[in-house]
Formats: structure tokens, sequence, C-alpha cells
């Protein structure tokens, strides 16, 4: 067994900075993940980070954008502390040596992003994520941390009372991907998970093969409720073979949009007469498909991206990187001919319950990063939002797991008296565990009521018992073909356009994914980087998060943000200011709300409609 | 166990070339677009329309008592337009053999996980289109490291010749005052930017004849990011002094011997050997400052 005072699963950008914050607060920490730190999705990300850094801006005005693009589902105190926070945590990160892109007196350079108010977005190349991950590993090499790199993070040990609200998390239990050893890690202090997106839940994808939504599967069986699932964000530029991101940098510097007639349809077809190009990532992504569908898609299937107007010069200083990625996954030169793009699965909105200071109603468990739900986005995630996120939050989550007092949160979690009951929603199939474990214990996935050690061997024997009866096993279906089944069903019906009849199908389909799981076996016989294995725990924590994503598009019948009822495409301001819970009761899931928090420190956000 | 010291080929044939499961989305969505797009397309990719591409892939695992010796396994898979080497042994993964062991993720070279040595060469599989390649594609782990399993090689002296240069910004004189960021010029942000490309695949490393006989060498990528450090203006002149001493001990800068092996493979086009040179002349520039 090893043992840390805290003990952070995952080592992209929330991750990586959670530890750095634990650390300076005086705790042993250590970071366990799957991958080595580099290799972490967030060296994907190309855009930017969201700061009020310079004169004419301010935090009350990136707060505000926040909000509108949230469509009034973000809570204030998490937004307001993200517009807060950002500048500093921004310049930290230049103190850090980070190679942001600069202007000719040698400031960072800032530029316009979708849905801004003022040029905010600091960024570096277009590549602005790879050099926040390495500048933060950097800093987890100069300071010592202990990571254990390619340590696979099966289950967490947590208590396992009948009300999660009094359950405690003790450690997590993980393997070497490389031996194949099974340990426990016992966290004194606390786990902070940071496990990143569960975009492999989609067939269409700009999400990394590892993004599997391990953290949000764990957190969740073991009585975290997870928050406003159904919003899902689909990047409007993805090239439309593989799914690979092409930044909003590229309109942020002046790209055009262009359907087969080589009209600008963003303002040709009024989707967004001001800002065009630049409205929302849910209303171009609306309106790409809008043109597809009516017949005026390039090849029926996309739009064009043009930035050749923009200039060599330019477009090398800025978005050298683009042209890479055009080139090599598209096979198209972003020089001489607009770039093929059309929406993709992009960023999940929605995770894990937490408050600002990263906790969950599970003690001594916390979240940040994509994997978590603060919530700072709402019903939709403004580009630029993401990595402010991560940094702003990774750090409050580390320093308030290693004892940091942070002051009393205003946002509240777990099932308590300020939430409301869903009443009677019609399901097609049962939802949750197909033949519940017989491996007992109330969460469903947890320890029994016991010590830390107590807690931690039950999780370890569990996670051993389940290797041994997946190993053993040599016949049935294997993991792809059922990942691969899920994974078209939600992009089949749990996609940008969505309806009641379409997200009960997937549902079904969802279903039939956990009776054949019931089936699966590794077929790999080797304890030697058995990636079989580990895809087989993966693709069990696609299938749990997946039902949460339609389940939540199910009862949340109206139109907010990313979240689009062809029953009732209006935003229902009067029945939907409120966040959807899952939570995962005795392996069923149940439902619940929990009204919004529009109620800033100086002001109220007054929901207006959203136009670009 | 080392790629250098290969067992001569054998050629077996999965069980089932013939089977094939249920198209996967990324086949789909190419046969897709592969239909839109048909009159547009290459010569040498239609050539292969429709047709099968051979691979050849390494296999080895210590545990597991047919795959001890080492092997080639031949897959047959279905080519489609745009398939890059990652696609290719993710598909005969999938449908054919899901003990076939490599690292991946992000899929559009920036994780740098997925290096293998293909026909000969260093190259990333995800960006490595199939049809540039002559057939059959020979897949094999990176050389001169130790191989773990199938395509996977142990990384850590890669990572520990990375984390010997100090490779973490060192300047403490920061400016003071409340969001006080340090200046630096357009110009030496774009001297540093190839070498902070740097993705850590170790395609250079592996490529390189000199790391290969001194497992000492500090080698391409770690000088390359001593590099991105020691030309950065915002770190003072004594710590760029600090990091040219680091540079030239022994298994240092002058281990070099300028073949550009390095620069040919690395997939992110950062000139490393000249870096390397540059650092050379600066070594050279503080040495004579003493005399």
């Amino acid at each position: 067994m090893y043992e840390h005072d805290v003990i952070v699963v995952g080592a992209g950008g929330a991750g990586l900075r959670a530890a750095i914050a634990a650390h300076e607060a005086g705790a042993d920490t250590a970071i366990v993940s799957k991958l080595h730190p580099v290799r972490s999705h967030t060296g994907a990300a190309e855009g930017g980070i969201n700061a009020a850094l310079r004169e004419g801006d301010d935090w009350e005005l990136h707060a505000y954008d926040t909000m509108k693009g949230s469509d009034y589902l973000g809570d204030a105190p998490a937004v307001e502390t993200l517009a807060q926070d950002a500048p500093d945590e921004t310049i930290t990160l230049e103190h850090w040596g980070m190679p942001f892109s600069r202007e000719e007196d040698g400031r960072v350079s800032q530029r316009p992003f979708g849905g801004l108010s003022f040029p905010r977005t600091t960024y570096a190349g277009a590549e602005t994520g790879h050099h926040l991950l390495h500048v933060m590993y950097e800093q987890v090499v100069k300071r010592g941390i202990q990571v254990y790199d390619e340590w696979y993070v099966m289950n967490l040990a947590t208590t396992d009372e009948p009300d999660p609200n009094d359950r405690r998390c003790h450690g997590i239990v993980a393997y070497d991907v490389q031996s194949g050893e099974i340990e426990g890690f016992k966290a004194n202090q606390g786990v902070v998970l940071a496990t990143g997106g569960p975009g492999q839940a989609f067939d269409h994808t700009t999400n990394a093969v590892s993004c599997t939504g391990d953290g949000h599967a764990m957190a969740y069986r073991a009585g975290a409720p997870l928050e406003d699932m159904e919003f899902i964000q689909f990047h409007p530029t993805s090239l439309p073979s593989t799914g690979v991101l092409i930044s909003e940098g590229v309109r942020g510097e002046g790209g055009i949009l262009y359907n087969e007639d080589g009209e600008r349809f963003m303002f040709e077809y009024g989707y967004a007469n001001n800002d065009g190009e630049l409205a929302s990532r849910d209303v171009v992504a609306r309106a790409e498909l809008t043109e597809v569908a009516e017949g005026r898609g390039v090849n029926d299937e996309y739009v064009h991206l043009d930035m050749r107007h923009l200039g060599e010069e330019r477009i090398i200083d800025r978005l050298e990187n683009i042209l890479h990625l055009a080139e090599d996954f598209e096979g198209v030169d972003g020089l001489v001919e607009p770039m093929p793009v059309k929406p993709g699965q992009h960023y999940a909105m929605g995770g894990i319950e937490v408050d600002e200071n990263g906790q969950t109603c599970i003690q001594g468990l916390y979240a940040a990063g994509e994997c978590a739900c603060v919530s700072v986005h709402g019903a939709n995630r403004l580009g630029g939002n993401a990595l402010p996120e991560l940094i702003v939050f990774g750090k409050r989550a580390g320093r308030h797991a290693a004892g940091e007092d942070l002051g009393e949160p205003q946002i509240r979690t777990g099932y308590d008296d300020d939430v409301e009951d869903e009443e009677g929603v019609d399901l097609p199939v049962e939802p949750g565990e197909a033949g519940l474990d017989t491996t007992g214990g109330v969460a469903a996935d947890g320890g029994v009521t016991a010590d830390a050690e107590g807690a931690l061997e039950r999780a370890v024997e569990r996670e051993r018992e389940r290797v041994d009866a997946l190993m053993r096993k040599d016949d049935g279906i294997q993991h792809a073909e059922i990942r691969s089944k899920l994974q078209n069903a939600m992009t089949d019906y749990v996609n940008v356009f969505r309806t009641g009849d379409g997200i009960r199908k997937a549902l079904s389909i969802i279903r039939e994914c956990r009776e054949q799981y019931q089936d699966v076996y590794v077929d790999d016989p080797s304890r030697t980087f058995n990636t079989d294995l580990q895809q087989t725990y993966e693709t069990r924590n696609l299938i749990d998060v997946a039902e949460t994503i339609a389940l939540g598009a199910l009862v949340r019948n109206e139109f907010r943000g990313a979240h689009w009822r062809q029953e009732n495409q209006i935003r229902d301001d009067e029945n939907w200011l409120k966040h959807t819970l899952i939570s995962w009761d005795e392996g069923e899931p149940s439902v619940f709300y929990r009204p919004v928090i529009l109620e800033g420190e100086e002001k109220t956000y007054e929901p207006k409609e959203r136009s670009y | 166990m080392s790629t250098q010291q290969q067992e001569p080929e054998t050629q077996e044939a999965p069980e089932d070339p013939e089977m094939k499961g249920a198209e996967s989305p990324q086949q789909r969505r190419l046969k897709e677009k592969e239909q839109g797009l048909a009159d547009e397309e290459s010569v040498d990719e239609s050539d292969l329309e429709g047709e099968t591409v051979h691979i050849k892939v390494f296999r080895y695992d210590p545990e597991v008592e047919d795959k001890q010796e080492p092997r080639f396994d031949d897959f047959h898979v279905p080519f489609e337009k745009g398939m890059t080497v990652l696609d290719a042994v993710m598909y005969a993964r999938d449908e054919y053999d899901s003990s076939l062991t490599f690292r991946h993720s992000c899929r559009q070279a920036v994780c740098g996980s997925d290096a293998f040595f293909v026909n000969g060469t260093q190259r990333l599989g995800c960006k490595t289109q199939i049809s540039d390649l002559e057939q059959p594609v020979r897949i094999e782990p990176l050389p001169h490291q130790e191989v773990v399993k199938d395509l996977v090689v142990d990384m850590d002296h890669f990572y520990d010749q990375m984390h010997a240069v100090e490779p973490y910004f060192q300047q403490e004189d920061l400016p003071e005052g409340d969001l006080e960021e340090q200046r630096q010029s357009r110009e030496n942000r774009e001297k540093v930017k190839m070498s902070t490309r740097c993705i850590w695949c170790a395609a250079c490393m592996s490529s390189c004849n000199i790391a290969a006989g001194d497992n000492e060498y500090l080698g391409p990528a770690a000088i390359n990011k001593a590099y991105r450090f020691a030309m950065d203006e915002r770190e003072d002149e004594e710590i760029k002094e600090h990091r040219l001493r680091i540079l030239e001990q022994e298994h240092g800068v002058w281990r070099c011997q300028t073949q550009f092996s390095c620069t040919e493979v690395c997939p992110k086009d950062i000139p490393l050997t000249e870096h390397i040179q540059e650092l050379k002349r600066e070594a050279v520039k503080k040495n004579l400052k003493f005399w």
C-alpha cells in the first residue's frame, strides 16, 4: 500500500495545478495517472486562456460574458471566482516561463474569441494547451512531486454509509499498467479527481482516446451526483474525417465560414447578425448543421472555414499549428484552400458536482477541470474558459484538500433540503446496473463502513476479484464491440439536435450495452501492459457516463445553450433555471434538481435573451 | 529485450485474416467521406481503394509463452482514404487481436505517445499516411529502447535524460506588482518557438547513433529542452551559464556529431541539430569570457 496526504488522479492541467497547490500548502502530494503527464489531453487545447488583464477590461465583464454564454445556468459564485482569479493565475504561468505570444512592447498577447466583449483570450500560438501542460509539468519536476505514471485508477476507496453526504473517501485503488500490480493508495487528507472529459462516449469527437470519463464514473458510483450532464459542447470546427480540432482562434483572427454556395451563412441566413462567426459555439454548430440539413452543406456533410485572406504572415505567426493539422489530418493546405469543418463533440459542461473549493458531497473527495461541474460553464462553455478553469479551480481544490481554509462555500452539494425530486419521467427501459453486483456493499462500487485501512483493503480486494474474473473468462463479448455501439448511439441520437424519441432509443441501446457488458471478457492473458484490460474498464465507465448524459437530455425538455429539444425549442426560465443532478442510488440512477445561483457578490444576473 | 537483437522474423497470419467485425465509426466516417469525395481523390489513393493494406507488426510479450520469442504478425486491414498507421494498428487490434499493444491517445500529434519504427524510420503513427508507404508496412517499436511488449518501449531512460537538464524556468527575480509580467520580445519568442514544440515522443533519441552507443548522452530532446530555456531572454545570464555548464559536460553537446538523424525524424520539424550546434558555440563563448 502507498500512502500520501493528497492524491491527485490525472495529470492534465487541473491535476498538475492541484498537485502544485497541495504541495505548496505543505501536503505530501502524489499524482497517479494512466498517462505520463505530458501525454494528457490538455496538450491539445489550442485557443487560449480568458483573463481580464488589460485596461478597459475587468473581471466583472468576464463574469458577465461567461454568465450570458452559460445561458444563465452557471452559478454566480463559481463564475465570479473564475473571472477574479484568472488574471493572477495566468500571470503565474508567465512567471513560470510559459511562451505566450507577445505584443510589440513585450507583453503577452490577447485576441478576440466567441462570446467575449473584450479580446481577453491570452494565447501561445494555436497551441496554448500544449505549452500550459508542459510548463506545469516542469513545475512539478522542479518541486519533486511524486508521479505514478501509467498507473490506471480503477476505483475509489469510500465508506458506504447510506447517505452519500456522510461518506468519506480514504484513497484509491490503481494498477501499474506496466506490471499489472494492483495496489491501494491511502490518502490521509484528500483525493482530487482530475480525469478530464468523457468525449469517447461519442463517435465523432475532438477528444483523445483516453478521455473515457473515469473520474466521473468512479465518483458517481461512490455516491457523488453528476451535474448537468446533458450539456455537451459540439465544437463548430472539427475536421470531418477524424474529429481533429481546428481552433476557434481561426475565427478569432478573422476566419470566415461559407456554405456550398459560397454564402457567408452566419450573416446571410441570420444565425448571428452581430457576431457572425464569433457567436457562441452552440449557435455556430447549429447553424452549420442547419445549412447541411437544408442542402447547402459541402458534399452534404460540412461547411468551409476560410482563412486565406488573413495572409501567410499572420497565419504563420498566430495559427501555424492549424496549417499542420489541416495538412496532416485532412490533406488540405489552409493557405491555398478553405478547410472543411463540421461540429464534433468537444467538451462536457457538466460533471461531478463540486463547490467553489472543488469538494464533492463526499468528505475528502474533490474534482477539478473538465470532469468537475462547479458550475462555471452552465449550458454552454465559452471558448477560452476551459484553461482558466483548470488553473483556478485546480489550485483551489489542491489547497483545500491540503487543509487550507478557503472560506465557507456558497454552492451546496449532495442530496439535501435544497433539491427537488424529478417526478415520473417516462423511461423506455430500466436504467442502471444490469444484474446487480453480487459482491455487495451499499455504495454499489464502494467499500463497507470502516476505518481508512478497512475501506482501502476491501476496495483493493474487490478490484483484484474483478480483474481475475475478467481474465479468467475466455469467451463472451469484447469491449471494443460494446464501445463502438455505445458511441454510435450517442452520436446518432444525443447529438446537437435532440428529440425525446431519439434519446429514448439511445437509452435502450445503452441498456443493451450494459447487458452485453455482463458477458465481457479480456482476451489478452498477460499482466504486462494489458491495454485490453484497461480499455475494458474504461468501457464500463463510458456506459455509466453515457447513460447520465442521455437521462439528463431526456428530462430537460427545453432549449438552453448546447442542449436543444425539438419538442420545446425555447429557453424555459419558468421551469428550468435549475441544475440536473443524477445520483447512483444502489445501482440505479435517481434524478433531482437544484436551483441555479444567479446572485453574485454585488449584483444579480438577470436572465436575458442570448443574442449574438 | 531490445529491438536491436531481433530474431529472424516469422510470418504468422492471424487466425482468420478475413474476419471482419462491425464497421468501426472511423471506417464509416471515412467511407462516407470517400463516397462524397470520390472525384477529388488522388491517383495514389484510388489505387488502394477497396484493397486491404498489409501490415507486419512486431510482437513480443515476456509473459506469454508464444510471444516470448519476438515475431512479426501479418494483418490485412481494409484501406480507407486518409488511413494512418495508427488507424491501421487500431483496426487490427479492435477487429483481429485485442492483445496487440501500443501507446496512443490524442490522434493528432500532440501527445507524443505513438512514435514507432515504420519501414525503418521513426515516425508518429497518427500522422503517417498509409498511402505514402511501401507495403507490407513494417511496424516495430522504437529502436535503442527496451521493449516492454509489442510496440511499447520503456521510456524511463528518456524521461531521466529530460529531467537531467533541469527542465524548468529558473528566473527568481520577477517583476513586482499586481499582474506584472516579464517582458519578452517577439524576436526572442520566435527564437525559442520551435524548441518549445517538443512533444517528448523520443523519435530523435531513438534515431541517434551516439545515444545508442553512449547511454549517458543527454540526447537531442533533452538538449533541445535546455536550449528552450538557455535562449529565453527572461532568464538571467548567470542561469544561462549554469545551463551551459550542464550541457558541456562529458555526455552533453560535444557528443553530437551532427549527423542530422534527429532533425530528419522529428515530427514537429524542430531543427534539433542546429540547436545543439548553437549551444556548442554558446558554450565556447562562455568559456572564452573567463580567459
